[in-house]
């Protein structure tokens, strides 16, 4: 199967009914993306599909192929996206497993509302973290969207 | 290793040999250079530390790093007493070796009272413990103790290492090593030269160790107590951090599981063949049950899903076993019975305990419960391993790498000396990875697809119903108290099943035994309030429920009732919360203070419309926490706002660490209070996943404020402190707010 991921096109044998989280995890090797729950419970395989978030988990490599995939691998360019940016500067991350998804869950928000509210906030960022950084993912997304109206 | 395995056949045979042991000095915890291996260009100054040719300095690590810190507070406590910048230090992971055995967390599971801690009887208990743990290599993370522990032995190594670097350079000078300096990572001369790290590694070689050292005067700390960043935060924006999970090792293989629905079940039969036919499957395997672990089947294959999708080929028959019938309902309902009930082990008695009710002008009781919790750390259970030419290699984010190699070892049928652990960075652990109950499981695998390496990896649904859970829990507290209404005696009866010796015989079955346990009562008998009679009894009651360590342990449920029921009694006495809890404080400022500190900065008994106040106070693992939540109730739905911490920890090592920490406790200890709740029956975990034991997410998360009270002397634990006392801390407020009293978690409103 031929899918496009972090801007270059990849081929892969991968069984149409295998969910891109695996795909990306076992056959890739793009191990950033995590597996949290099987089900879209979590959002801990987070990532961004034609700009929009999607849980890798329960995404058919089917539905995945053909798709601009975007994961926390190719989140930054030359430089860290600001949310990576804010997400140092605030010290939001603790085990860390859950912040890949996080970051690509507020990346797909960011995408759609470049100033969210509180409410689009809790609305979009529904990923489950055990270690409770959720303070600090609201700071930094908010921090992100400051700096990046700063340097358009 | 030879002075343990003696200690050990000394203990077990109780033998006289303790005797002569006892007049040994502790062994040391420096360590010396043969502690490390040995690495081309690079020169171990001791069994800490390394000084590498580009310059960078190596801070061994003997703890697991699972989101509370770790890597970055250790490495700070070198940092600070070699001048050496923070982000000049590179992390490896220790090698197992008795000078990094966690000597605090012994100490601190003695059954002694803060107030006693002076006593020559504590002091004498926790000297010879503490002799003990020194030749133990246990290599735990865990009991909020990794900075405790460190405190001396890293800094002591960090003085040694500072030492040489100045004797070092002296040398190469011809000057006295007096008119030399650590400045910023390098050496300088009072006449102005300079030399790096890295150009020392030659010179070094021929320093020895310092017979004695010198630590630096607290007042010229210049890192620890300041926020600096996390060493592991670039990493983990970035998707680079390595989780056990992430493992990937040349022709590795995946394992998925299928484990014995039931408690206690057993295989009868089963079918793989099916399974076997599918494309990417190696082989299909039965597993036993060892260490904790259920009997399971396995699927072998070229990846996960491929493996997982392969298990439902398989046809696998079971034995339900003894617990079929086994139902946590049931067993609460008799454990509520037992309360009513004498016998169990009184861990503490103070004055004429029990028997002074009998002067009380009124006897003021409550009967609380807590259920069964699952850990659900975000990273499910996973090992990976490899069995080739002998030698087994395990990787593994775990918190106990040394008991993980005995576990390995013993599945494997060889030495320990033939197993390498390398321990990854943890998603999350809280107690959970304190457990190897998946560490058999990888190795059998490693053994059927030898010299091929496995992941084993359990979904979810296996996370959750195959935990090791915090115990259940009843208690009746009872009060005497005087004609206006204080109280003078403090009795506790409580029944739950004990943690620890369930965890010696999973991880050492040869040492399993009936012994008290100081986890079941903590937070019942060790708190400071001051009652002239006290006294508190626990009953340990066995069921086939696995229990093990959960986030602030026994702290977490008794904390529960201990302040719920400070809470009662002020009613009860009209007198209002704070105020109440500081009359029975006369004798500890500490504690007053900080909790008039906590009071202060939340603007107790200014609660915004709508919404009330509710306070509590907690001593656990040296560090006092003193919080007020702000809560609302709405449609029946009770809703955390904001709740203000106020900390004691001693000297503070990383005031940011320990925001975090706060921070990250109250959501751990608000999911547990308002959701969490594990049952059981006919035998298995009605709990599957996240839907069905739901946990905090980002729009019910409070805002969080930390305050701290820095009081110096030896840094106390944060990484579990803050999550005993957001439950009462809530419940007391949803009572100011309603006026029902809830004394069953989760906390649940009638409607």
């Amino acid at each position: 199967m031929q899918f496009r991921i972090n801007g270059k096109s990849v081929q892969v044998d991968a069984d149409p009914a295998m969910p891109l989280l695996w795909v990306l995890r076992d056959l890739l090797d793009l191990t950033g993306t995590k597996f949290g729950c099987g089900i879209g419970a979590c959002g801990a395989c987070t990532v961004l599909a034609d700009n929009r978030a999607v849980r890798s988990c329960v995404t058919m490599a089917r539905d995945a192929a053909g798709r601009d995939i975007r994961t926390i691998e190719g989140l930054a360019g030359d430089t860290l996206h600001a949310l990576q940016q804010a997400w140092i500067d605030r010290q939001v991350p603790q085990c860390g497993y859950c912040q890949s998804g996080m970051l690509m869950a507020a990346a797909g928000l960011l995408a759609q509302t470049a100033n969210p509210s509180d409410a689009q906030i809790d609305a979009a960022m529904t990923n489950i973290c055990r270690c409770g950084t959720y303070q600090r993912v609201r700071e930094a997304i908010k921090l992100a969207a400051r700096s990046a109206r700063r340097s358009p | 290793m030879k002075r343990r395995a003696f200690l050990l056949g000394a203990l077990g045979t109780g033998g006289a040999l303790i005797v002569g042991w006892s007049f040994l000095p502790p062994r040391s915890r420096m360590g010396d250079r043969d502690t490390l291996p040995p690495m081309d260009g690079a020169v171990s100054l001791n069994g800490w530390l390394r000084v590498e040719r580009d310059g960078a300095l190596v801070v061994v690590m003997p703890r697991s790093e699972m989101g509370q810190g770790v890597y970055t507070g250790l490495a700070m406590l070198a940092a600070e007493e070699l001048d050496v910048p923070l982000a000049r230090v590179r992390l490896e992971q220790a090698p197992i070796d008795a000078i990094f055995g966690n000597v605090a967390t012994l100490v601190m599971s003695l059954p002694f009272h803060p107030d006693d801690a002076k006593s020559t009887e504590a002091r004498a208990a926790a000297w010879f413990v503490a002799k003990v743990g020194r030749e133990l290599d246990l290599q735990i993370t865990g009991g909020s103790s990794s900075l405790r522990d460190a405190w001396l032995p890293m800094r002591r190594a960090g003085a040694a290492a500072r030492a040489m670097l100045l004797e070092a350079a002296a040398r190469i000078w011809r000057v006295p090593a007096g008119e030399c300096s650590v400045v910023e990572g390098e050496v300088r001369h009072a006449g102005g030269k300079r030399l790096q790290l890295g150009e020392l590694v030659g010179a070094l070689r021929e320093v020895p160790l310092p017979s004695e050292v010198t630590l630096k005067d607290p007042k010229r700390f210049r890192l620890i107590g300041t926020p600096a960043a996390r060493l592991d935060v670039p990493d983990k924006v970035t998707g680079r951090a390595r989780f056990g999970i992430d493992v990937r090792l040349p022709g590795m293989l995946y394992a998925a599981l299928r484990p014995c629905p039931t408690l206690g079940g057993t295989l009868l039969s089963f079918d793989g063949d099916a399974a076997l036919a599918l494309p990417g499957v190696v082989r299909v395997s039965a597993l036993a049950a060892a260490a904790g672990c259920a009997p399971a089947v396995a699927v072998v294959a070229n990846s996960w899903w491929r493996a997982a999708q392969a298990l439902a080929a398989v046809r696998a028959d079971w034995d339900p076993g003894p617990y079929a019938g086994f139902d946590s309902a049931h067993l609460l309902a008799e454990m509520n019975a037992a309360l009513q009930n004498g016998g169990g082990f009184t861990y503490y008695k103070r004055g004429r305990g029990e028997a002074a009710l009998l002067d009380a002008v009124q006897v003021y009781g409550a009967d609380y419960s807590a259920p069964y919790l699952a850990h659900a750390t975000m990273e499910p259970m996973n090992c990976t391993a490899q069995f080739a030419h002998g030698r087994l290699r395990i990787w593994a984010p775990t918190q106990v790498p040394s008991i993980l190699r005995d576990v390995a070892a013993r599945a494997a049928g060889i030495d320990a000396a033939h197993v390498e652990v390398n321990v990854t960075l943890l998603g999350g652990g809280f107690g959970r990875r304190l457990e190897t109950d998946f560490v058999p499981q990888a190795v059998w695998l490693a053994r059927d697809v030898s010299p091929a390496p496995v992941q084993v990896i359990w979904t979810r649904e296996q996370d959750m119903t195959h935990d090791f859970y915090r115990p259940a829990a009843v208690a009746r507290l009872r009060a005497g108290l005087d004609g206006k209404r204080m109280p003078f005696s403090w009795v506790t009866r409580s029944v739950s099943d004990a943690v620890v010796p369930q965890y010696v015989s999973r991880a050492y079955p040869a040492l399993a035994m009936d012994m008290p346990d100081r986890t079941t009562v903590e937070g019942l008998f060790d708190q400071s309030y001051e009652f002239a009679h006290r006294q508190c009894t626990h009953l340990t009651w066995k069921s086939p429920a696995p229990v093990g360590f959960w986030r602030s342990v026994g702290h977490s449920h008794n904390a529960f009732f201990t302040e719920s029921f400070i809470d009662e009694l002020a009613h009860n006495a009209k007198a209002d919360p704070y105020d109440f809890r500081r009359l029975l404080l006369a004798r500890h400022a500490r504690h007053r203070t900080l909790l008039e500190y906590a009071a202060l900065k939340a603007g107790w008994g200014r609660a915004p419309n709508g919404r009330a106040q509710g306070v509590a106070l907690h001593e656990s693992f040296g560090t006092i926490v003193a919080q007020v939540a702000e809560v609302s109730v709405a449609r029946g739905a009770i809703r955390v706002h904001r709740v203000v911490c106020a900390v004691d920890c001693g000297t503070v090592v990383n005031p940011e660490l320990v925001a975090q920490q706060m921070e990250g406790a109250v959501v751990f200890g608000l999911s547990a209070a308002l959701y969490g709740e594990i049952t059981f029956k006919e035998g298995r975990v009605e709990q599957r996943n996240f839907p069905q034991y739901p946990v905090l997410g980002m729009a019910e998360a409070p805002v969080v404020e930390t305050y701290l009270l820095p009081n110096g002397g030896t840094p106390g634990g944060i990484g579990e402190v803050g999550t005993p006392p957001v439950a009462p801390a809530v419940a007391n407020a949803v009572y100011r707010l309603t006026g029902q009293r809830l004394r069953s978690l989760p906390l649940r409103l009638e409607s």
